[in-house]
């Protein structure tokens, strides 16, 4: 079967999309992406979506429910790369993506992510230890 | 309006949504269409195409050059059989789903193309036209 390799670099997770999407495939990396943020303690995801030549309401969501999932189980996501013909069709679709973090590229994503985990680790540590 | 050439494909499953969309960009690339036009015309694609197979059981994509008088256009027909659509103003607004979707698959598709159309009669299916011009 088909499968988008996730790699695994540090605390970081990095994901780069290089097939034309359809929805399983889509689902399957969103089921995946979750399985590894667990398995390997990851504080941070990297989507790179620089080869996707078009994202529609259903990769759009999918993209909105990782950065969800992940936030739940502690880790930050930023999409990277998106085409400017992307970003304008996305908003005229009607999608927002205001909870995902974006970046222009992945050494700026890098860096985003970075002080998104060092907020969320200054905050954990403001709480104190979970039980 | 003038039909060039036409193309019909099947829409039965999830990888087909992304042939017929990378087919209508293929097309708009060699027929040097702009890209911004290109990306319009192939996300709304894949919204219906994707209502079709979720929501009409699968269908056909009809693919058409066309021309109007001196105007040069791709003209995407999507048809299905399935339960059609009983209050098509209520689809076409946005958040509006009946499915697991965000709802912006009918009024976001409308958005992005030059001349939009629908039909759809309870019982017998659900036809959408668009069109983007050169």
């Amino acid at each position: 079967m088909e499968k988008i390799p996730i790699l695994k670099l540090g605390d970081l997770l990095l994901v780069s999309i290089q097939v034309d999407m359809h929805d399983r495939l889509a689902l399957a990396l969103q089921d995946d992406l979750t399985g590894q943020v667990v398995k390997h303690k990851a504080r941070g995801v990297l989507i790179d979506i620089s080869a996707l030549e078009i994202v529609d309401s259903f990769i759009g969501r999918m993209l909105s429910n990782i950065a969800a999932m992940t936030r739940t189980l502690g880790a930050e996501t930023v999409v990277v790369g998106m085409r400017p013909a992307v970003a304008i069709t996305i908003v005229e679709l009607g999608m927002a993506l205001n909870d995902v973090h974006t970046a222009l590229n992945v050494e700026k994503g890098i860096a985003l992510l970075e002080s998104l985990i060092r907020e969320r680790e200054a905050v954990e540590a403001h709480e104190g230890p979970q039980p | 309006m003038k039909v060039l050439s036409h193309e019909t494909l099947p829409l039965r499953q999830p990888e087909d949504v992304v042939l017929v969309r990378n087919k209508v960009r293929n097309w708009m690339q060699e027929e040097g269409y702009r890209l911004i036009a290109q990306t319009r015309l192939a996300t709304a694609v894949s919204e219906l195409a994707r209502n079709a197979l979720d929501y009409g059981g699968g269908g056909v994509a009809r693919l058409e050059k066309v021309q109007n008088g001196s105007r040069e256009g791709i003209r995407v027909v999507i048809e299905d059989r399935g339960p059609g659509i009983a209050d098509v103003e209520q689809a076409m607004r946005d958040g509006y789903t009946t499915g697991s979707g965000m709802g912006l698959g009918l009024g976001g598709a409308r958005r992005l193309v030059d001349e939009f159309e629908i039909w759809s009669q309870p019982g017998q299916g659900t036809r959408v036209t668009i069109v983007q011009w050169r």
